[in-house]
């Protein structure tokens, strides 16, 4: 195993985190590649091979259009997210991407102090190396669970 | 706190008024169930599509009430309580799957995919000893069935032997805006749910009420893709129970939004990749957007080209999980399956139209419960509960509760 390759994998993972959990919604397109895709579904879907995504971007432009709807248009209560993220299970992938999957465990914590277990998943992700930067060229947010406490604002 | 529902009056103003205390009464709650659910109501089960193949079966419910909807080894549709005969066990665990039989894990009495208790483990005992006496005849206890209709591929049950047949208790409007959306066999494309922290009724309320949409859902006009021009209505059943909210894509090429989007964009709002609207006008009648729902808790939806259907299970006074089921057709190319998913973005839980939806009959839930004896107002539109060619209206919104008193007689 590339352990170099491992850490840098792990590094985006947490550096992808850390932007969410910190509000930095604006930092979190430029964790993709130009043509990045995202897509937030449910092992249920995933394992029926059903398409269907919670939320589904094709590119950057995409994302960056989906922080510009929770910052301007969509309105939720206040609330922000605990990622823990796990070790990526590495595999080599087409040409100079990487295969990673990676559990993770997120928490919501309301305005109103109410802290919960929001979601429970893993990422399947394709990593490139994009100008010396690693990037998700893709990542699939598969959850669990179908179910969704109330609405899902802020990105998995 | 719990009044008996006999003593129970509604408001003197009638169906502009409705006292908060019908989202808060455990009393209230549980005779809807006997009342509304397992009354004369038609209750949306599944899609016929999630009934692949001879001996399948899927878990659904009428309310609260858990059911079991099967196709048979003949390809017929049975559907019955999810209730052991014996100790009253759920018969079926797994969401879905193929069978030839059901069996209860609890003491294996077992079942034909009708419904029908075709056998009860050791019954004789066991070396004589034992057993279940010769005269009980516990097939008087089996499930309750379910009387089953379908419509364009959807199924709906009723319990009740007084529910008139399905297309009568629609209507020929609702019937007609049906089988609009449903006009080819289905190609599923995926679902999830999601829990709401309200009250069954503050949902379909919120999808009763045309009046809300631009208001609280800001997407369209922050990205100044709304059309305050755009030509709509609603169509109310007589009974008041089902409605339909439309309205016109302002071309019938339905490229409008991409265009108004482009234009934005160069002002500087707009979306940066206003591919996410780009839509066909399938249906070939300029309807962008077909909201119809079915008393109690049914929701068919047609947002541009993403197509859905929703089903509400109450979960208690304040919790309701609802269902989405998103669909195509079995005729769709790669590209119009690409599209349906691209939208499917404006729609559930993460929906840019619809995650407040999930929300909003949550505030009203918090904010009421402690004001039972106070009443909300419902005067947009006046006091009528008829078909309008305009969208500013609660008409809807009143067509339930005179639906619901109905079935509630109070």
């Amino acid at each position: 195993m590339n352990i170099e390759i491992k850490l840098q994998v792990q590094d985006l993972n947490a550096r992808y985190a850390q932007a969410i959990d910190d509000n930095r919604l604006e930092a979190w397109p430029d964790f993709f590649t130009e043509q990045g895709r995202y897509r937030v579904t449910t092992a249920e879907n995933f394992e029926r091979d059903l398409p269907l995504g919670l939320i589904y971007a094709t590119s950057r432009a995409m994302l960056r259009d989906r922080v510009r709807s929770l910052r301007d248009a969509n309105v939720y209560e206040a609330q922000r997210y605990r990622h823990i993220v796990g070790s990526p299970l590495i595999a080599e992938g087409e040409g100079a991407a990487v295969e990673a999957q990676t559990s993770f465990i997120i928490a919501r914590i309301m305005h109103t102090g109410e802290t919960a277990l929001f979601a429970t998943g893993r990422y399947h992700d394709r990593v490139v190396l994009d100008g010396g930067e690693a990037r998700f060229a893709e990542k699939v947010v598969i959850l669990d669970s179908r179910l969704i406490d109330t609405l899902l604002a802020i990105p998995l | 706190m719990t009044i008996p529902i006999a003593s129970r009056s509604w408001p003197a103003e009638g169906l502009t008024r409705v006292p908060y205390w019908v989202y808060s009464d455990r009393d209230i709650y549980e005779e809807e169930q006997a009342r509304i659910f397992r009354g004369a109501t038609w209750n949306f089960l599944c899609l016929e599509a999630e009934l692949p193949g001879p001996n399948s079966y899927r878990r659904s419910s009428l309310g609260a009430m858990p059911v079991v909807i099967t196709r048979d080894k003949d390809g017929k549709l049975n559907a019955f309580e999810n209730r052991c005969a014996h100790r009253g066990s759920l018969l079926v665990l797994n969401e879905s799957g193929t069978a030839r039989d059901i069996i209860c894990v609890y003491h294996n009495w077992s079942y034909d995919l009708c419904g029908n208790l075709t056998g009860v483990a050791f019954r004789k005992g066991l070396g004589g000893k034992g057993g279940m006496p010769a005269d009980c005849r516990p097939e008087n206890h089996g499930p309750r069935k379910l009387r089953l209709a379908t419509l364009g591929g959807l199924i709906f049950g009723t319990l009740s032997a007084d529910t008139p047949p399905l297309e009568q208790y629609l209507g020929d409007e609702i019937v007609a805006r049906i089988r609009r959306v449903m006009r080819a066999p289905v190609k599923l494309l995926g679902s999830y749910s999601q829990t709401l922290p309200s009250n069954w009724k503050l949902y379909m309320e919120n999808v009763k009420d045309s009046y809300h949409a631009s208001l609280l859902h800001t997407f369209f006009t922050t990205f100044r893709l709304n059309r305050l021009s755009q030509k709509g209505g609603i169509v109310v059943s007589s009974s008041g129970g089902h409605h339909v909210s439309y309205s016109l894509a302002a071309d019938s090429g339905g490229r409008e939004y991409e265009q108004a989007g482009m234009r934005a964009a160069q002002e500087g709002f707009g979306l940066e990749a206003p591919g996410l609207l780009e839509a066909v006008d399938e249906f070939g009648d300029g309807i962008g957007l077909q909201i119809l729902s079915v008393f109690p808790t049914f929701v068919l939806q047609q947002t541009r080209n993403s197509l859905a259907v929703r089903r509400l299970v109450p979960q208690g006074l304040d919790q309701t999980e609802l269902v989405w089921t998103c669909f195509g057709f079995e005729t769709d190319d790669d590209e119009m399956t690409e599209r349906r998913l691209r939208q499917a973005n404006l729609i559930g839980p993460a929906g840019y139209i619809s995650m407040e939806d999930g929300a909003a009959p949550g505030f009203v839930q918090r904010a009421v419960t402690t004001a039972p004896d106070l009443l909300s107002v419902v005067e947009m539109g006046g006091a009528s509960v008829a078909s309008e060619d305009n969208r500013v209206t609660e008409a809807a919104v009143r067509g339930f509760w005179k639906a619901y008193r109905e079935q509630m007689g109070i």
